[in-house]
């Protein structure tokens, strides 16, 4: 597998944010993740497809250092984070906003204290607080749900929560965990649109893990439009630069590139996928 | 195959116990390195204080009434019913009160530690504080230690007080004993010894609860099932671990303040 095929495209001046290299693990059993390689370079989206099962939220907990690997090293921002202690992880992680599979609110905090989290540990002043906390609701539509507890929340709207509170501090790094999984058709595009948006208005290279292909592709022939307010589709043909894929079967990364190569891809389990 | 099965379950005790000494370790150092949570440790002091004065307040004059009840029986055959006072005093300041404390409080707050801790595992709220940079063990589990060792420690008080009462009440009210005398013999035998003993074990025993209540609801796996197992496994270590311990430190406290 050609590790820098695609993210060699985008940025390609730059040093990736986060870089794989020949990493494995394993728990207790067959490995999770098998020599895995790949890199994110600055500016870009890369989509993580695969079955469930396949070690996808693994790899992505790796990133930021929740998880460590056996063997290989992960650089993060260029710092080698495989053998890093926990204490020096907290100020990388910090810059890497990250949304949970549930969205992993915090149950005993109102949405407010869930999305001020980070803020209220900086201890920032409360007012500058409410005024962050209502900028990222908006930005995920849910300013009404400022003093409302997570359980009073649907699985969508908490989704939503907790892209907000990955946005709150304009994280340098953004990873989301199958962030429409369990989720209808109309509230999956909603969140959909949000990642659309804060791709084409923040610019942020993130790594989103999902097993549905559809969503993907959303993701790739879509572009948020600032005059309208809402994601529009590319012209017939035109894939979002930017985006690019990665695919994982039984722990191997089979596949790095881009829609187009994913699409006119020989490898029999990309096939079977996309089919 | 037996074999085979004795030694996973010998590796899986090492390792648990690998783990928690690490953890014990981690979470007694934090205790004294900043950031401190104080708003954190003052609502863990009043969930485990106040929240568990009811119990230690019951268990204690309970204790203290049977332990009055027995031993006056016991004791008339001797003649010597005049000593329940300090046979009651003593018994619940250096032994009872502080075990049975500990038992107690680990029977309520080392399984709720467990079943919360172990909650906020299984639905990703754990990683979901460390990847946004904040140190669980120092936000979760040092506040909950601390404010169990202090509060143990108070409590203790509190049921060695209400013991004393307890044995007082059945002194008077149902063996019709004189009880100014019970209260004079509970006050006049009592020696510092015997109340730094009562008084040092839960400090151990606070610690020992609590860290072994964060212990098994940080590890929990397997979803709801496994936090209702680590619940079990956080309070029947706790209390196992206590009344063990228990035995070790009165040896050695013993040792080092001999009655007088």
């Amino acid at each position: 597998m050609n590790e820098t095929g695609a993210s060699a495209q985008y940025g390609q001046d730059e040093a990736p944010v986060v870089a794989f290299r020949n990493v494995s693990l394993a728990f207790d059993g067959p490995p999770i993740l098998d020599d895995v390689s790949f890199s994110i370079a600055p500016g870009e989206t890369r989509i993580l497809l695969g079955p469930a099962g396949v070690g996808k939220s693994v790899l992505l907990k790796l990133v930021n250092g929740l998880l460590r690997p056996d063997q290989g090293s992960i650089l993060l921002f260029g710092e080698e984070i495989t053998s890093m202690p926990e204490e020096q992880l907290f100020p990388l992680r910090i810059r890497v906003g990250m949304v949970f599979q549930e969205g992993a609110l915090f149950d005993s905090l109102t949405v407010r204290d869930n999305v001020a989290y980070q803020l209220i540990q900086e201890q920032v002043p409360d007012e500058e607080i409410d005024r962050r906390v209502r900028d990222a609701l908006r930005f995920v539509e849910l300013e009404e749900t400022f003093d409302l507890y997570p359980a009073s929340l649907s699985g969508g709207m908490r989704r939503r929560v907790a892209i907000a509170r990955a946005f709150i501090r304009q994280p340098d790094m953004l990873l989301y965990d199958s962030p429409t999984g369990g989720l209808d058709p109309i509230t999956s595009t909603t969140i959909i649109e949000l990642i659309v948006k804060e791709r084409d208005v923040y610019h942020t290279p993130s790594l989103l893990v999902t097993h549905r292909l559809q969503d993907a592709l959303l993701l790739c022939n879509h572009r948020f439009d600032p005059e309208e307010g809402h994601m529009v589709p590319l012209p017939e043909g035109e894939t979002d630069p930017g985006t690019t894929f990665l695919m994982l079967e039984e722990g191997r990364l089979i596949f790095d590139g881009s829609l187009n190569e994913l699409i006119r891809s020989e490898d029999p389990f990309v096939r079977e996928f996309l089919q | 195959m037996p074999i085979q099965l004795i030694e996973k379950s010998a590796k899986n005790l090492v390792l648990t116990v690998q783990e928690y000494s690490l953890f014990a370790q981690r979470a007694f150092m934090n205790l004294f390195r900043p950031p401190i949570y104080w708003p954190e440790f003052l609502v863990q002091s009043d969930i485990i204080g106040f929240g568990s004065l009811s119990i230690v307040v019951l268990s204690g004059l309970s204790t203290g009434g049977v332990l009055a009840l027995q031993s006056s029986a016991t004791l008339a055959q001797f003649g010597a019913t005049a000593i329940t006072g300090q046979f009651v005093s003593l018994t619940m300041i250096r032994e009872l009160g502080p075990v049975l404390t500990g038992v107690m409080v680990s029977g309520r707050n080392a399984s709720s530690m467990a079943s919360e801790l172990g909650s906020m595992v299984v639905t990703e709220q754990i990683d979901a504080m460390r990847a946004l940079g904040v140190d669980p063990m120092r936000k979760l589990v040092t506040p909950r230690i601390a404010a169990t060792i202090c509060m143990l420690f108070f409590l203790t008080i509190v049921a060695d007080a209400c013991g004393i009462a307890g044995g007082g009440l059945v002194t008077v009210f149902m063996n019709h004993q004189n009880g100014t005398q019970y209260l004079d013999m509970a006050w006049e035998h009592l020696r510092y010894p015997d109340i730094i003993q009562g008084l040092v074990k839960p400090l151990f025993f606070g610690y020992i609860l609590s860290s072994i209540g964060c212990f098994y609801g940080m590890r929990t796996s397997g979803g709801t099932q496994g936090v209702g197992r680590s619940t079990i496994q956080a309070v029947v270590w706790a209390s196992v671990i206590i009344i063990f311990v228990d035995f070790l430190l009165t040896q050695v406290l013993l040792t080092l303040l001999p009655p007088l």
